[in-house]
């Protein structure tokens, strides 16, 4: 298999990733997709590192796990605060910023 | 700095402290008397430093600049001594002492505030006119003769609760302004083509014929049409014989002896640059000429004593436009300074008559060389002087005047004078016959001083009478003195022109002599033999009709098709402007839905549109 296979799938992953993101009403589902694309980008680095006989791309994403704990942990901590608050985790309900 | 330019600075700034010390210390002011005895001693330590610096001689500069540039200031102030400006000077600080000592008695009756008010502003004029006066450049002359004109309208307009004074006021302010735009666009339009405003850089572009004469007379016919504005020259002189609403001080230091000389002095220091334009000279005769005659005839019907010496003035002011523009400034200048004496003098003497009688109509007054016997020698002199007789002030500036359009090869403009000098004796005896001699009418005012028992004499008191005999041996004394010791003329005048000249101011005063004294001939006769010319007078040529009008019809239709523009075209533009705005804010505000969603999806489709485009722009 080539490289453009590995793209192929990092590119559909993006795509359910955003996919969700954008339709899903509950806040953990959002950060689930959240999750899909960011593992399509470790897809991708790695991908390229292995193809392009570069290490650094997989040093790359090992950072990115990393951070993506992190910021899941974050993202959690977020929704649990704004459940306290708003007594939902509900997107459509969440319109503070509406103009 | 050399001592004459320190001289002159210290003439010019006395009065400017005086001013600003007076506008500033509001209670100084609110006192009154004490606030005009400091202006006073102003003017009196400005007229020491600018006698001193006239007896000094020579000339002097003292430049500052004002408006850096990289090749030299683009603007300077400061102060320039010479002959001219110096004499000047004297004249212009002398009056203004003289008047300002006067005014104390005049305004007498005056409540403290308006007095200090006053003199403010008469600290103000006297600066302005000094700083106009010493002018080295035309800019700083410009603004000079700006303030100048709005002392002239606060002056004017100083008794603002008299309607006619409040009205007075603006028109003398906006006729002269019409001029003013005219000297303002002139100045303007010379510096395009010199480059400077420095009259002696200008000057030594004239000699050295650097200037373009290509344009230059449409440049001095917008410097003279200053010059008409404020020296009253027909068809801008009505608002001269308005401003004789304001206070008798004022029209003899304003309105006779300096501020409406100031067009005249425009003259004179620029003739070098008019003489490079004989066509605008021509004009500038021809229109000083006929001024003189107009206003003459105005003269010879007005009622009220003041109307017929500001009359006079505007008639005296044609005299010296016609000089000029027969080529000899320096006569008209000499006559601007002997005319600003008697004048002066002349304004005075009959403020010290209104100031008795409580009233301006020469029907109330009569007899009154008995009452007030100081007042009328006086005013004779004067009147002596403004008629040209020998040994009087005015007789050799005048004879001068008439020599010099002579001399220019002006027949037309000279014959126009010989007439104007008749009637000018004419119309001045006939004020002092009616006067001073003769009976004293029967209704007289109530608050005539000089009826009141226990007042033998109605003399005006010290403060009035001393400036009064003080310009009456000025004018004496100029007149002795050129008498005896004529100044090197420029031009030579024919032999017949002295008797000439005499003579035909005796007739005037020998018909007037007539008319009013003796009564051999009646004054009902002699004006229905005038009839149609006499009606016209009384109308004023209808040329205040005529401003009326063009302000009426003209100016007010103009207005409101302006206004018609403004209301709905401009703010119509505007105001639909406004409404799209809102609308278009409106309709874009239910973009913001406040869902991160929505955010996320609108910067995903943006980053597509990006990619998209990208790949369009590659290929």
């Amino acid at each position: 298999m080539g490289l453009q296979a590995y793209l192929t799938l990092a590119a559909v992953v993006f795509c359910i990733g955003l996919f969700g993101v954008v339709t899903r009403r509950n806040a953990i589902g959002i950060l689930l997709g959240i999750e899909l694309m960011l593992n399509a980008v470790n897809i991708n680095l790695v991908a390229f590192a292995r193809f392009g006989g570069n290490v650094a791309g997989m040093v790359f994403t090992v950072f990115t796990i990393c951070i993506t704990v992190a910021e899941a942990a974050l993202g959690l901590a977020i929704v649990i605060l704004l459940f306290r608050i708003r007594r939902t985790v509900m997107a459509d309900h969440l319109d503070l910023l509406k103009g | 700095m050399t001592d004459l330019a320190l001289y002159a600075l210290i003439a010019l700034l006395l009065p400017a402290l005086s001013f600003l010390v007076l506008a500033v210390v509001a209670p100084l002011r609110r006192l009154g008397r004490p606030a005009a005895w400091f202006s006073i001693l102003s003017a009196a330590g400005s007229l020491a430093a600018a006698a001193i610096a006239w007896n000094h001689g020579g000339e002097a500069r003292a430049i500052w600049a004002w408006l850096p540039a990289q090749a030299g200031p683009l603007a300077t102030i400061g102060v320039q001594v010479d002959a001219d400006s110096s004499i000047m000077l004297v004249l212009v600080a002398l009056v203004a002492f003289l008047v300002q000592l006067y005014s104390l008695g005049y305004l007498v009756d005056e409540p403290p505030r308006s007095l200090g008010r006053y003199y403010t502003y008469q600290s103000l004029f006297a600066f302005s006119m000094m700083g106009l006066v010493l002018a080295p450049n035309l800019l700083q002359l410009f603004i000079c003769w700006e303030l100048v004109g709005l002392c002239s309208y606060l002056l004017i307009g100083f008794w603002y609760h008299k309607p006619e004074a409040a009205r007075a006021a603006v028109k003398a302010f906006w006729i002269t302004k019409a001029g003013d735009v005219g000297l303002l666009v002139g100045i303007v339009l010379l510096w395009r083509q010199a480059g400077t405003f420095d009259l002696v850089e200008l000057r030594g572009l004239v000699e050295n014929g650097a200037l373009p004469v290509a344009g230059l007379s449409l440049i001095t016919f917008l410097i003279y049409l200053g010059a008409m504005g404020k020296s009253a020259q027909f068809p801008l002189h009505v608002w001269l014989p308005d401003a004789m609403e304001g206070p008798t001080p004022v029209s003899a230091l304003i309105h006779a002896a300096t501020m409406v000389t100031a067009g005249v002095y425009l003259l004179v220091r620029t003739e070098w640059l008019f003489a490079l334009t004989p066509d605008v000279l021509a004009i500038v005769a021809w229109i000083g000429a006929f001024t003189a005659l107009l206003a003459a005839v105005l003269a010879c019907v007005q009622e009220d004593i003041k109307r017929v010496l500001a009359y006079s003035t505007v008639s005296q002011l044609g005299y010296m436009m016609t000089a000029i523009g027969a080529g000899f400034a320096a006569a008209g200048f000499f006559h601007l300074l002997t005319h600003g004496v008697f004048k002066a003098l002349l304004f005075l003497g009959a403020g010290a008559v209104i100031h008795a009688v409580h009233s301006n109509d020469l029907s109330h007054m009569g007899g009154l060389a008995r009452r007030m016997p100081q007042t009328a020698i006086v005013f004779v002199v004067g009147t002596l002087s403004l008629a040209g007789i020998p040994l009087f002030g005015g007789f050799l500036s005048k004879e001068e005047i008439l020599g010099a359009v002579w001399a220019g090869g002006m027949p037309g403009p000279f014959a126009l004078l010989m007439l104007v000098a008749f009637l000018t004796a004419f119309y001045m005896f006939r004020v002092v016959f009616r006067a001073f001699f003769g009976v004293a009418p029967a209704d007289a005012h109530p608050h005539d001083l000089s009826r009141r028992s226990g007042h033998a004499k109605a003399d005006p008191p010290v403060s009035m009478a001393l400036p009064l005999w003080i310009l009456a041996a000025g004018s004496m004394a100029i007149g002795v003195y050129f008498t005896f010791e004529h100044p090197e003329p420029e031009f030579t005048s024919p032999a017949w022109l002295t008797p000439a000249a005499v003579s035909v101011a005796v007739a005037g005063i020998l018909l007037a002599w007539l008319t009013y004294m003796t009564r051999a001939i009646d004054p009902a006769t002699l004006a229905s033999m005038f009839g149609p010319i006499r009606r016209a007078a009384l109308a004023r040529f209808w040329i205040d009709d005529v401003f009326e009008w063009a302000y009426r019809v003209v100016v007010l239709a103009f207005s409101r098709g302006v206004g018609w523009m403004d209301r709905y075209v401009v703010d119509g533009v505007l105001n639909a402007l406004s409404a799209w705005t809102l609308t278009a804010g409106d309709d874009l505000r239910s973009m913001q839905s406040g869902k991160a969603q929505d955010y996320v999806y609108g910067v995903a489709v943006g980053v597509l549109a990006i990619v998209i485009w990208l790949q369009w722009v590659i290929a």
